[in-house]
């Protein structure tokens, strides 16, 4: 699925001017711990989170995270954005609860990053 | 590739600038044309080990050397210690506040995450004097 279809599905807006719409995306990881995105997670993902400082977009970078959608109407700072844009990563910001994106996204068959244990 | 080595200052609390290092050193692996794979595990112990420099400790420093056989990396800092090591690589056990907490970290999976993605971790802590740790991670195959 691309990250343009995402953003139709999640009715998220862009936040970041680096916006890929034809990124491929196939898992995604929805977490507001971003020490579970280091120690689970899988390179290439998506990463919804409610977490919105630059700590989640410093920690998608390390992890090899594609794009990150805030939900709950979170909005990061400027300088989180800034951040963003120089890392490469877009970022979006959906109104949706984090169980209501995920619930969106798993039935338009994306899946998870992280294995059951 | 020829051998790269460098140094970073780690400020405690700063959580403004928490990972800046890790993320600085991976744009420097990925630079030398590290594998990729590699770069990722490097730089989440990398990133793992400064955060817990920023939580805990008023200050640390992070050293780097990158040969065309291993990469190695060396966290020292001046914070309170490490009481029980075998404690502290339980998945789960963490000493964090809330604030830490809500920040999305402190969950008890740093130093396990450490020993996952490294090929070699040593850690050397004395309560009171502060704590290193020395990691290592291959990149040609043994």
């Amino acid at each position: 699925m691309t990250l343009n279809e995402i953003k139709d599905i999640l009715q998220a807006e862009v936040l970041t001017f680096k916006f890929d719409e034809n990124m491929d995306i196939e898992m995604v990881c929805s977490t507001d711990l971003m020490s579970d995105v280091l120690a689970y997670s899988k390179p290439g993902v998506l990463l919804l989170t409610g977490l919105v400082d630059g700590a989640a977009v410093r920690t998608a970078d390390i992890a090899h995270v594609k794009a990150i959608v805030f939900v709950r109407g979170k909005r990061p700072s400027k300088e989180t954005i800034v951040l963003a844009n120089e890392k490469n990563i877009p970022l979006l910001a959906t109104k949706l609860s984090m169980f209501e994106a995920c619930g969106r996204l798993y039935v338009n068959k994306l899946q998870t990053s992280i294995e059951a244990g | 590739m020829e051998t790269t080595e460098g140094v970073f200052f780690i400020t405690g609390k700063d959580f403004a600038n928490a990972g800046v290092a890790s993320c600085e050193l991976k744009s420097i692996l990925e630079k030398i044309g590290v594998d990729r794979g590699i770069v990722r595990r490097t730089a989440i112990s990398a990133f793992e080990a400064e955060m817990n420099v920023v939580i805990y400790t008023p200050a640390g420093m992070m050293r780097y050397k990158v040969t065309p056989d291993y990469i190695k990396i060396v966290v020292e800092d001046v914070g309170p210690g490490i009481e029980n090591i075998d404690l502290a690589m339980t998945e789960g056990y963490s000493t964090a506040t809330d604030e830490i907490r809500s920040l999305g970290f402190g969950s008890g999976m740093g130093l396990p995450n450490i020993k996952k993605n490294t090929d070699e971790l040593k850690i050397l802590s004395i309560p009171g004097i502060g704590t290193t740790l020395e990691m290592v991670i291959n990149i040609k195959k043994e």
